[in-house]
């Protein structure tokens, strides 16, 4: 009875579980101890919270690990963490630290402005970011265990989240309608692995989880990304850098579960205090967008 | 044989998986998200998913009464990793258990973390071959009471086990092609009807 570790099916099974969802950003133990309380799937274990990457400007790399093993010990729920895009060494690290789920992540500064990081080579799986198909095909062709929308995070905007899953899903059907002989072209449009989209044409969708991320601030937020087809939902900035975060943390768990259900995600809403400040994301330069990152 | 209806609890899981392989052995499926929706299905699954929030969304939404009524009517239920957890009368090192179906003592992620996590070929009770199970930060039975028949164990570990109408599993039945497991649960609805209706 010979035991295989981190074979697809576990790797991207993990993924699974965390279906209908809500992963929160948390920076340390405290917090991550109301995530936890609140109902979160994961915790994203990070130094800091996007916006205030943002705000902080310079370098920005994996967290301290005494960050991620505080967080680690605090909750008995998964805990991911984020590396750079490419940088094989962080990876490495978090995935020895025993983190369940490594983010390569638009959000830190990218180590490789070529190549993404061959998730398939390690035990722990992958979540990496997307805003189309050609995109999350070549995630997954790298072995990516689960996709989330780029969108554009620590804005508090969810404009482009909104824009990235309408892509995606759109692209989706059109792939599962191509007659066989159609393939090929679409691959090399997209700049897709061709093999990836045949599975999709044969699965009839994505051969992975896909959650939304980056701009979601509220309930209806949450409940919409939901509307438009995403397993689950990742929060950035939106809980802590609320008024009051068990409340918002608490209301869009529930907004998450029930997300077409109007009445309830009204009441959820009620009362709750300022979600975080927004970003008018035209407002950001061709540099501040952290969605341009990753190739 | 009438058609008989397998309910997934809703809240948060893999709930999908589920669904699709109800629905590939020819029975019906239901998306369970409201209580009164329990008096229309045969049988119940709790799926994978995390234990600590699909508790909080059974509490918040008026499951827990509900479920411990359908389980009281001898109509079958059947948790899977999280759901194992949600059904044990006794958790591993903690005070709190959830709700009670089954004499069993439970102890969550006991194989480690994700990096932990597995696939492994079991020998399973009344399966002529082996089985393919996947472990997924699962849990692993500390104990049974007597009533309770032990189905496969992992590494000396129980992995599976049923007592009367109630059926856990560590590991994650949903992921695999190979329908046997979610077989078991089948024959265990099926049989309840005709008891329930004689």
């Amino acid at each position: 009875m010979e035991k295989v570790l981190g074979t697809e099916i576990v790797k991207r099974g993990m993924a699974q579980m965390q279906k209908g969802g809500v992963i929160m950003d948390v920076v340390n133990a405290e917090q991550a101890r109301i995530a936890e309380a609140s109902g979160a799937v994961a915790v994203m274990a990070l130094e800091r919270v996007p916006s205030d990457i943002r705000a902080a400007g310079g370098v920005a790399r994996m967290a301290d690990p005494h960050i991620v093993e505080e967080v680690m010990r605090a909750v008995t729920i998964p805990v991911m963490a984020k590396a750079r895009i490419g940088h094989i060494v962080e990876a490495r690290v978090l995935e020895a630290m025993g983190v369940d789920y490594i983010d390569e992540s638009e959000v830190l500064t990218p180590a490789d402005e070529e190549f993404h990081l061959l998730k398939s080579d390690f035990t722990v799986p992958f979540v990496c970011g997307c805003r189309d198909l050609g995109e999350a095909a070549r995630r997954i062709g790298e072995g990516a265990s689960m996709l989330r929308t780029k969108g554009e995070p620590g804005t508090g905007n969810i404009v482009e989240a909104v824009r990235h899953m309408r892509k995606v899903q759109a692209q989706v059907r059109k792939v599962t309608l191509m007659s066989d002989d159609e393939l090929m072209t679409e691959a090399k449009i997209l700049g897709a692995p061709y093999e990836i989209l045949k599975q999709i044409k044969v699965a009839g969708g994505l051969p992975v989880v896909n959650f939304a991320a980056g701009g979601v601030a509220t309930p209806a937020d949450a409940a919409l990304m939901m509307e438009l087809g995403a397993d689950g939902v990742f929060v950035g900035s939106g809980i802590f850098k609320s008024d009051s975060p068990e409340k918002f943390a608490s209301a869009i768990v529930q907004a998450t579960t029930y997300f077409n259900d109007y009445d309830l995600i009204g009441k959820l809403s009620k009362e709750l205090g300022a979600p975080m400040k927004g970003i008018d994301i035209s407002k950001l330069s061709q540099e501040e967008r952290m969605q341009e990152r990753g190739w | 044989m009438r058609r008989i209806t397998i309910g997934v609890l809703g809240l948060q899981g893999a709930v999908q998986e589920h669904i699709k392989q109800i629905e590939s052995l020819g029975h019906d499926s239901a998306i369970i998200k409201h209580p009164e929706q329990l008096d229309h299905i045969d049988g119940l699954i709790l799926p994978g998913g995390e234990s600590t929030v699909i508790r909080k969304l059974i509490d918040r939404y008026g499951f827990y009464e509900p479920i411990k009524q359908f389980a009281s009517k001898k109509k079958p239920i059947f948790g899977t990793c999280a759901g194992m957890v949600l059904v044990a009368n006794m958790l591993h090192e903690s005070p709190d258990s959830h709700l009670n179906l089954i004499d069993i003592c439970v102890k969550r992620n006991a194989f480690g973390r994700q990096k932990e996590s597995f696939e492994a070929m079991l020998d399973v009770k009344g399966m002529k071959t082996k089985y393919p199970a996947i472990f997924i930060r699962a849990p692993y039975i500390t104990k049974a009471g007597a009533n309770v028949e032990i189905l496969t164990t992992y590494e000396n570990h129980i992995v599976a086990a049923k007592q009367e109408h109630i059926l856990v599993s560590s590991f994650h039945p949903e992921l695999t092609g190979d329908n046997r497991f979610l077989n078991i649960f089948v024959d265990m609805v099926v049989k309840s009807l005709t008891t329930i209706t004689n």
